[in-house]
């Protein structure tokens, strides 16, 4: 009879990601309502790596070994972790939706003959049945989803869905427990992870920044949310497709593969808010968005919005501001 | 080099969403559609691997109604060589295992050097169709792949981390790649592209059955818009001219910015 919450937490080079921590907080709030015991899994090649996770208030946690996972590659997880869930036979699977788990965990669900309930957002619990939500067409709209057929399920939440803070710590230490795995043939070898050269713009010290996205159309009409930076002493900066395209260099990108920033003032024209842009800038103290569609995501966490082609609205806002600066 | 591309078609970006009556999915009938804007990449990238290593052929694969020709018809206009078109009219409902599973079946036997897909669909957005499509097939592979060397026996791959960074990998061939929006410019359709598209073909298959009706590991019960979190001070009223007069008001007088 399976059992249990079995909750993946992830590291590189030993640096434990936030986001792990969010996925316990998911896997001990599902577990309460659940009655049902959490545990973590660390995978790597010593058990001292494991220790860390400790601290947090869990049933066990369950150090995987093998020195073949010393590095992260996908081959080298999903076997790990496959023998894991297989020996530890849980539930739930609970993992945090990062790069690195898409990257191996639909290979490890496969291995079950099954997917992932990818990046939910939340997860509530009635009659102990479970339902995930999880967002579809770029954040436009939630679904409820439910899982089917034997256990265990697999499930990935969206950075920021719980937070890690609300994580509970035990009292004492959780017992740590050694499972060595056979790891089979990894046919990736990862080089050193790096950045790019130094980037031209650190966008991450600008107090304010007009960020545009495809609603701005064409690379000529940038110009316009140019002048309204120029005017306010702020950066210009962009959604992934403007850049993509290549009409701003990607050091002016805003995201999750761009860059994290937190201005006084954010001002988004024409961009819908997908997650990848948000997580990038979501703790600016006073958002403003402007869109043409009442439902974009971007007014979920905009203090101000207008709901309206940006091109009406840039060279009124740049006028008043002119006026009003006097 | 034979490569196959996997594409598919997606609500318009633009598109004005509506929940259907059974609150199951969205209304699809008067939807206009375009291609996932990672797939477009992914064709982009074989195209110019072929191009670049002395030729070979990409074949372009896609699982969907009828109207998913104009996908097919589009990239085989811009360069693909030919198509499979696995018709099946009602895939919205399709988990990830369950779509590869099909896209596995309707490949296997192509024997393809490599395999693209785009890293994640604009509307199911599950991020795994490729992955599990890799392992059915026994190939090894990479995610979220901005650039491909190809020259060598093998492949290097870099590959984006979060937050600016990333990473190359060194792996074996064949081998199945997610392709991530940005990984070069996507080229148009010539009108000679249009012309000689007209003549390549673009083979329709049945669904694998078993691979089809398997039960679907995840079921949506309900879609609804996302509940509101914060208070957004909505200015203007529909009036986008006067929204902007107020929010300059506001800027000076509440956020303090000038
Ligand atoms: C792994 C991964 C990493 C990613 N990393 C990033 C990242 O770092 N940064 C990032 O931004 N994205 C990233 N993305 C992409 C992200 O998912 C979205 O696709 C992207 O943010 C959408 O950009 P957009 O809002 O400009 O475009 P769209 O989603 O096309 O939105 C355009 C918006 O403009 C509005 N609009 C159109 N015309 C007008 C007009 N005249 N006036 C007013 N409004 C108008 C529309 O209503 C729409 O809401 C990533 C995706 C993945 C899968
Ligand atoms: N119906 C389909 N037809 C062709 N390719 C698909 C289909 N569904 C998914 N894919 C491919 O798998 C990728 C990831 O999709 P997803 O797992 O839904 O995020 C897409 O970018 C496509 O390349």
């Amino acid at each position: 009879m399976p059992n249990g919450i079995l909750v993946f937490a992830e590291h590189r080079g030993g640096a434990f990601n936030k986001t792990s921590f969010e996925a316990v907080a998911a896997a001990q709030q599902l577990g309460a309502s659940l009655g049902q015991p959490v545990s973590a899994v660390v995978l790597g090649t010593d058990a001292a790596l494991a220790s860390q996770v400790a601290a947090y208030k869990l049933d066990k946690v369950v150090s995987v070994e093998h020195p073949k996972l010393a590095d992260y590659t996908p081959d080298g997880y999903a076997d790990a972790m496959e023998r894991a869930v297989r020996a530890l036979d849980p539930q739930f699977v609970i993992m945090p939706h990062t790069y690195l788990v898409r990257d191996y965990a639909p290979k490890l669900a496969a291995r079950f003959g099954k997917d992932l309930i990818s990046d939910c957002v939340r997860a509530s619990v009635s009659d102990g049945a479970v339902t995930f939500s999880r967002r579809i067409f770029q954040g436009k709209i939630d679904a409820d989803v439910v899982a089917n057929g034997e256990p265990p399920v697999f499930a990935t939440f969206q950075s920021g869905a719980y937070r890690a803070d609300q994580a509970e710590r035990g009292g004492e230490a959780a017992a740590v427990e050694s499972l060595p795995v056979e790891v089979g043939e990894v046919r990736m070898q990862p080089e050193e992870p790096f950045q790019e050269v130094k980037q031209a713009v650190d966008l991450t010290k600008a107090d304010t920044i007009i960020a545009i996205g495809r609603g701005i159309k064409g690379q000529e009409h940038i110009a316009l949310a140019q002048q309204l930076a120029d005017l306010l002493g702020g950066e210009i900066a962009a959604s992934r497709p403007i850049c993509d395209a290549g009409w701003l260099p990607i050091d002016r990108q805003i995201g999750s593969s761009g860059q994290t920033v937190t201005p006084k003032l954010y001002i988004a024209l024409g961009i819908s808010g997908a997650i990848q842009h948000l997580v990038g800038m979501k703790n600016a103290s006073t958002i403003v968005a402007v869109n043409k569609d009442p439902e974009a995501p971007i007014f979920d966490i905009a203090d101000y919005g207008i709901v309206g082609d940006l091109f009406e609205v840039i060279p009124v806002l740049t006028e008043e501001i002119k006026k009003l600066k006097g | 080099m034979k490569i196959i591309v996997l594409m598919k078609q997606v609500a318009n970006k633009d598109a004005i969403l509506r929940i259907n009556k059974s609150e199951t999915w969205i209304e699809e009938g008067d939807l206009s559609h375009e291609v996932n804007e990672s797939d477009g990449y992914a064709l982009e990238e074989a195209l110019r691997l072929k191009e670049k290593h002395g030729g070979g052929e990409v074949v372009v694969c896609s699982l969907g109604p009828q109207r998913v020709k104009s996908v097919i018809k589009d990239a085989l206009a811009r360069g693909a060589d030919r198509a499979i078109h696995v018709v099946s009219d009602d895939t919205a409902q399709l988990g990830p295992y369950a779509a590869a599973k099909v896209l596995s079946e309707a490949i296997k036997d192509e024997q393809a050097d490599l395999v693209l897909t785009g890293l994640q669909s604009d509307d199911n957005g599950y991020a795994q169709t490729g992955v599990i499509l890799a392992e059915l097939l026994g190939l090894p592979h990479a995610t979220i792949v901005i650039e491909v060397d190809a020259s060598g026996e093998g492949l290097r791959v870099k590959r984006e981390l979060e937050s600016g960074w990333y990473q190359w990998y060194a792996m074996t061939r064949p081998a199945l790649l997610t392709i991530q929006s940005g990984i070069s410019q996507i080229r148009y359709a010539t009108l000679k592209g249009i012309m000689a598209a007209k003549k390549k073909e673009i083979k329709e298959v049945a669904p694998n059955a078993e691979a089809l009706s398997a039960a679907a590991h995840q079921r949506i019960t309900k879609v609804y818009f996302p509940q509101k979190t914060k208070q957004t001070q909505f200015l203007g009223d529909g009036d986008a001219k006067a929204g902007a007069a107020q929010l300059a008001e506001k800027l000076r007088t509440e956020a303090r910015i000038f």
